[in-house]
């Protein structure tokens, strides 16, 4: 018999994950908005494939980043619109753990995905070969700490309408940690540098805001709560 | 002692004790700052590599200090709000932002004039001002998220948690910035080490610091204040204090 809190944490993730297998379409849009701002590098930029690929490793962390932040807007609208979140509030099950399910599963249909598809537009950015390790492995470390931060934010901004550029202006400075340890362990995989210790520090930041994210989510979504 | 602690969330009582200290603190202030920058602009010596150009350190270094401990400021009056609810707290925590966010300007726009004689150029991006405009940054969103929310309580308690969330996060940001990249010199002031920098330089530095941290604490008595008032605008009290 498994204790009550993770049967509730697998029953949360598992109709996220529904939700998310039922709404395919909605995971493509964040892939397709991280391609188009690949292309308009180049176009910025101009195709000289030297100069792309000494910015690849920046570039490429500045999509995820970008196509991140902009998943975890309107991540609890919907259960907050409908009354779910309320619920869930109100269950005996602390909201802490529930809100840890739904935030992991949020990240596999997008972060994970993020992280597995870099390598294309890494390709198209003339990334050397010696940076796709460190490029993915960073990037699926590091979109966990981006999508757990970004969803404070998104939970400070649940009932305000028209949030997205709030939305930014209050999570990317909470960003900057991240990307600098994480372009950089792709730059110096490029380079054949060691980045072990660079993983190493995306993976302390990754697990702080794993343990530290969802208290604060907590208190601002009852605090939004009040407010209906 | 519960009975003072009662007292400090009274908005009334604010009123009337900053109603005493203010002409005190504001002579106080006055005479610190002025004497200072007097001593530091017009006294001290020149600098032997960077002529005079260097005084400008009398006003970005004492505005840099009040940039980051005001969010610090901020951050525990936004903790005391939620734990206590406590009125007077979160009136602390809205005037401390817009006073932190002008010193945090006040320190990039100073470091900018000096850059461009000493580096040659208006912006570098060096680890402190990189730190100090994603500060800035920080001052900026939680002034925004506060005021994005229709009823004000909300606001409050929104911009205390993000406060909070922001104080957790500022040492990791410093620290990786530094590691990002530095090209300053090494801070010169600490506390517990004897200062590198001449002491006839140093002496109004200290001074026109401790008249900053003054000024500091006249300006958020009177944003406080013009809080209070406005909060309280239907109480009688209010009322008799207008007329």
């Amino acid at each position: 018999m498994m204790h009550s809190t993770s049967r509730a944490f697998v029953a949360m993730l598992h109709r996220d994950l529904l939700l998310v297998l039922r709404r395919r379409l909605d995971v493509l849009n964040p892939l397709m908005f991280g391609f188009l701002v690949a292309l308009m590098f180049p176009l910025g930029l101009g195709p000289a494939p030297d100069k792309l690929a000494l910015l690849a490793p920046g570039l490429l962390w500045v999509i995820v980043l970008l196509t991140c932040l902009w998943t975890t807007d309107g991540l609890f609208r919907e259960d907050f619109e409908d009354g779910s979140l309320a619920l869930m509030v109100l269950s005996s099950q602390p909201l802490y753990f529930l809100l840890m399910a739904r935030l992991f599963a949020h990240w596999l249909a997008s972060g994970f995905l993020i992280a597995l598809l870099a390598p294309l537009p890494g390709l198209m950015l003339y990334l050397p070969a010696e940076g796709y390790l460190a490029l993915w492995l960073s990037l699926t470390m590091g979109s966990v700490s981006l999508i757990f931060i970004g969803a404070i934010g998104a939970a400070l901004t649940v009932s305000l309408h028209n949030s997205g550029l709030l939305l930014g202006l209050i999570v990317m400075p909470l960003y900057v940690p991240v990307i600098i340890f994480g372009s950089a362990a792709v730059q110096m995989a490029v380079q054949q540098q060691a980045y072990a210790a660079h993983l190493m520090i995306m993976a302390a930041m990754m697990l702080l805001a794993v343990v530290l994210a969802p208290l604060a989510i907590a208190a601002a979504l009852k605090i939004n709560l009040d407010a209906a | 002692m519960w009975q003072f602690f009662h007292k400090l969330g009274s908005p009334r009582w604010f009123y009337r004790i900053s109603s005493a200290v203010l002409p005190w603190l504001a002579v106080i202030t006055a005479a610190v700052l002025i004497s200072g920058i007097i001593w530091g602009l017009a006294f001290a010596p020149m600098d032997f590599k960077q002529g005079n150009s260097f005084r400008i350190i009398y006003i970005h270094v004492p505005a840099a200090f009040i940039a980051l401990a005001g969010y610090y400021v901020m951050a525990v009056a936004g903790a005391v709000f939620l734990i206590w609810r406590m009125k007077m707290a979160d009136v602390i925590m809205r005037s401390a932002a817009p006073i932190g966010a002008m010193m945090t300007f006040i320190s990039l726009f100073t470091g900018a004039i000096w850059g461009k004689p000493t580096w040659g150029t208006w912006w570098v991006w060096d680890a402190r001002i990189t730190s100090m405009l994603i500060l800035f940054f920080l001052y900026l969103g939680m002034m925004a998220l506060a005021g994005a929310y229709q009823r004000e309580e909300l606001g409050s308690k929104a911009a205390a948690i993000l406060a909070l969330v922001g104080t957790v996060n500022i040492p990791i940001i410093y620290k990786s910035v530094d590691w990002w990249y530095s090209l300053h010199q090494p801070a010169s002031i600490k506390l517990t080490a004897k200062p590198t920098i001449y002491a006839d330089m140093w002496w109004p530095l200290l001074m026109t610091i401790i008249g900053f941290y003054l000024l500091y604490a006249l300006l958020l008595m009177l944003y406080a204040r013009m809080e209070v008032l406005r909060r309280e605008q239907g109480k009688r009290w209010v009322q008799e204090v207008v007329d």
